[in-house]
């Protein structure tokens, strides 16, 4: 650090004459490149590895190449049909072109695929046409209705025309189950389609379910974790803190063995007579073991932040309630559990933004009334391979998540966040 | 929390029936981990308690479970991948981590909460979204099916818990002690690892037990960028439940709860160490 001197024109300059404010400047120019560039490697670690994938995702939710891609001559032609009727002869012959030809490169069938989350017939009708497209004779109209007679209906070529651009709302469409309407608009899936809205409020509502249950369990330990004395409450930290640490697996494991048919709790439940042999509950492969579950893996969650603001709040403030007067309800609940609220806040947020994006437990406990959106998600990602909508779903989870997270970064900060 | 010398009847009764309740909440959340555990010497496949081991009979209990655990191929190469990911993903995480940390902490750091945002996102978005973008991404970079990419992906989602942990040790941390030192002659480098790096490590080994243990514990990402040959325990345990369900598992679950226990008792040593050591700056 340069010493300081007061220079000949009176302004404050450095012992090598460089005016202080320069040389001041130039230090902290210098102290922040130092700081950029530690934490530079991590920043670009994680926006390779964390980041960038996830933008590509979002991207792949609204992505749509393979219309344009594989129909080139088709879009173009369609450029001036007003949607209404059937296209002239010119489309249908370049519709020819374009099938041949994509038979040649083998990308008909990925066509295929990808119009069949438009329209249900599309996979058999663009691949059988595709297949015998190279032997059509002219006139195209003509042959290709008599080919497959959905050529010479309206719908295939909306369908077309809509999906011509590089980029589709069609993904978002369904996540919302909707679709779109021969004239343009969006209406609504027919009933028996229904699944993501019913699929979005039922993890909304596991989720609420499971946050309630955890404020209602953890709130009485966390006030006794924070008013016991200190080598008391050590120990009694430690039962919140072993399935903390206890791999989800084994917790998931443990869950399925106590609540199985022939499990543990409904063996005890028959010992003490509540129930028969017969009467056996069914408590697991269903919602009831996805709540029990989760619950048990996110208490912690939840008693963690209560503990650490309730460990703040001074004890006088109780006593003083009640020397005035107040009973001991009135006392708990006027004056210490308002003092809470910031805990119950986090802790509650935590939860659930913890919940709603749950796949493991729900998919080995849940059966079929506790899957959540998740499990949906994974689904189209691994069986019905429909990425489009994987993305689009994901991202609208995504997008609630980081609502969340916003709401919980103004109760607590992230500087709140610890972790021990 | 003892009962006041004037409490009524009513407080009375309530205060012994607030215990009984944080009673049965502690045996909730402890009960099902304990359980397992003498299961996991059942004689029988079965995964209730017999008749001979509620009478404590010798012969109800045997250690099949974990010799087949510890005899078998598949179990072993999981346990084996799970080490390899998990010390390798620990490694770039505490690394990268200490050292963004390291400049997250000082005062001249432009953006921070932006940066400090991305930084922490990978604890926040949901594993199932963090695993779906990777699939694809590390599908097209070729990763997808490799330690490689299994490892990148574990480091990612355990930066958070470094970088975490490591600020936190820094905000108590007393700066003259580095300038002391650099005043005393020491090149950066070397009070870097005479002063700082002592009083940080405590914060580094707690946020590298965390990243280890989010790594170890991990499902999600293994289940979609991994292959047959990157499978962890999880992944075992996760087929041993969906398709043969044997009592091998109940003997992985006891071995890696015995596993946490041995890493919580170490964070928490360690905790107390940098408190005691916190205690000591002058403030």
């Amino acid at each position: 650090m340069a010493e300081a001197a007061i220079g000949g024109g009176g302004a404050m300059v450095t012992a090598d004459g460089v005016p202080l404010k320069v040389s001041l400047r130039r230090a902290e120019r210098r102290r922040k490149l130092t700081a950029v560039l530690l934490v530079a490697p991590l920043l670009i670690f994680i926006l390779v590895t964390f980041v960038l994938p996830i933008a590509d995702m979002m991207w792949r939710s609204v992505d749509n190449p393979l219309v344009a891609g594989t129909l080139p001559r088709t879009v173009q032609a369609l450029e001036g049909w007003d949607g209404s009727g059937l296209p002239e002869e010119p489309v249908y012959a370049a519709l020819a072109a374009d099938l041949a030809a994509a038979q040649k490169e083998r990308a008909a069938g990925r066509l295929a695929v990808r119009l069949n989350y438009e329209m249900s017939a599309a996979r058999s009708l663009i691949g059988g046409t595709a297949r015998r497209a190279a032997r059509l004779e002219p006139p195209y109209k003509a042959a290709l209705i008599d080919l497959n007679e959905r050529w010479g209906e309206p719908e295939i070529w909306q369908i077309i025309q809509r999906e011509r651009g590089l980029l589709t709302a069609s993904y978002y469409v369904s996540a919302v189950d909707m679709r779109f309407a021969a004239d343009g608009g969006i209406v609504a899936q027919p009933d028996y389609q229904q699944i993501y809205v019913d699929l979005f409020l039922r993890t909304l509502g596991l989720s609420l379910a499971i946050t309630l249950i955890c404020l209602v369990l953890g709130y009485p330990i966390a006030y006794m974790l924070a008013t016991l004395p200190l080598r008391y409450s050590n120990l009694l930290m430690i039962l919140v803190l072993l399935p903390f640490w206890t791999s989800l697996l084994v917790r998931t494991t443990a869950w399925i063995v106590l609540l199985q048919q022939q499990g543990v709790v409904n063996d005890l439940l028959i010992a003490a007579g509540f129930i028969t042999e017969d009467g056996r509950l069914q408590m697991v492969h269903n919602w009831v073991g996805t709540v029990i579950a989760m619950t048990h893996i996110l208490l912690p969650f939840m008693v963690l932040p209560l503990y650490s603001v309730m460990k703040t709040i001074p004890p006088s403030y109780m006593r003083a309630a009640r020397s005035l007067g107040a009973n001991p309800v009135t006392a708990y609940m006027r004056v210490y559990v308002p003092q809470t609220l910031p805990g119950i806040g986090a802790g509650a947020v935590l939860v659930f933004i913890i919940s709603i994006g749950y796949y493991i437990t729900p998919a080995l406990v849940g059966g079929q009334s506790g899957q959540m959106i998740s499990n949906l998600i994974a689904y189209h990602m691994q069986s019905s391979l429909n990425w489009g909508l994987a993305a689009a779903l994901g991202t609208i989870l995504l997008a609630g998540v980081l609502v969340l997270y916003w709401v919980y970064n103004r109760i607590v900060g992230t500087e709140g966040l610890k972790l021990t | 929390m003892a009962l006041p010398s004037y409490a009524g009847p009513v407080e009375r009764a309530w205060y012994y029936a607030y215990r009984v309740i944080c009673a049965a909440i502690f045996v909730f959340l402890i009960a099902p981990i304990l359980v397992i555990i003498p299961l996991s010497f059942n004689a029988e496949p079965y995964f209730t308690y017999t008749h001979q081991m509620l009478t404590l009979d010798p012969d109800g209990f045997s250690l099949r479970w974990y010799d087949e655990f510890f005899s078998s191929d598949a179990w072993l190469t999981s346990i084996r991948n799970s080490l390899i990911i998990g010390v390798s993903a620990t490694l770039i995480a505490t690394a990268l981590g200490t050292v963004a940390a390291l400049g997250l902490a000082r005062r001249y750091m432009p953006a921070r909460g932006l940066i400090m945002g991305i930084l922490i996102s990978p604890m926040i978005v949901p594993l199932i979204i963090s695993a779906a973008g990777m699939f694809f991404f590390y599908s097209k970079l070729e990763l997808a099916q490799t330690f490689l990419g299994v490892i990148l992906a574990h480091a990612a989602l355990g930066t958070p818990f470094v970088v975490i942990t490591v600020t936190a040790t820094l905000a108590g941390f007393d700066y003259s002690l580095t300038r002391a030192a650099a005043n005393l002659g020491a090149p950066p480098v070397t009070v870097f690892r005479k002063v700082t790096l002592p009083l940080i490590l405590p914060g580094m080994i707690a946020g590298g037990l965390f990243a280890f243990i989010t790594s170890f514990d991990e499902i999600v990402i293994v289940l979609f960028v991994a292959g047959v040959d990157q499978r962890t325990i999880p992944r075992e345990m996760w087929s041993g439940i969906r398709e043969q369900i044997s009592p091998t598992i109940l003997a992985a679950a006891t071995v890696l709860v015995a596993v946490s226990i041995m890493l919580l008792a170490t964070v928490e040593l360690l905790r107390r160490r940098s408190e005691r050591l916190r205690g000591i700056r002058p403030d």
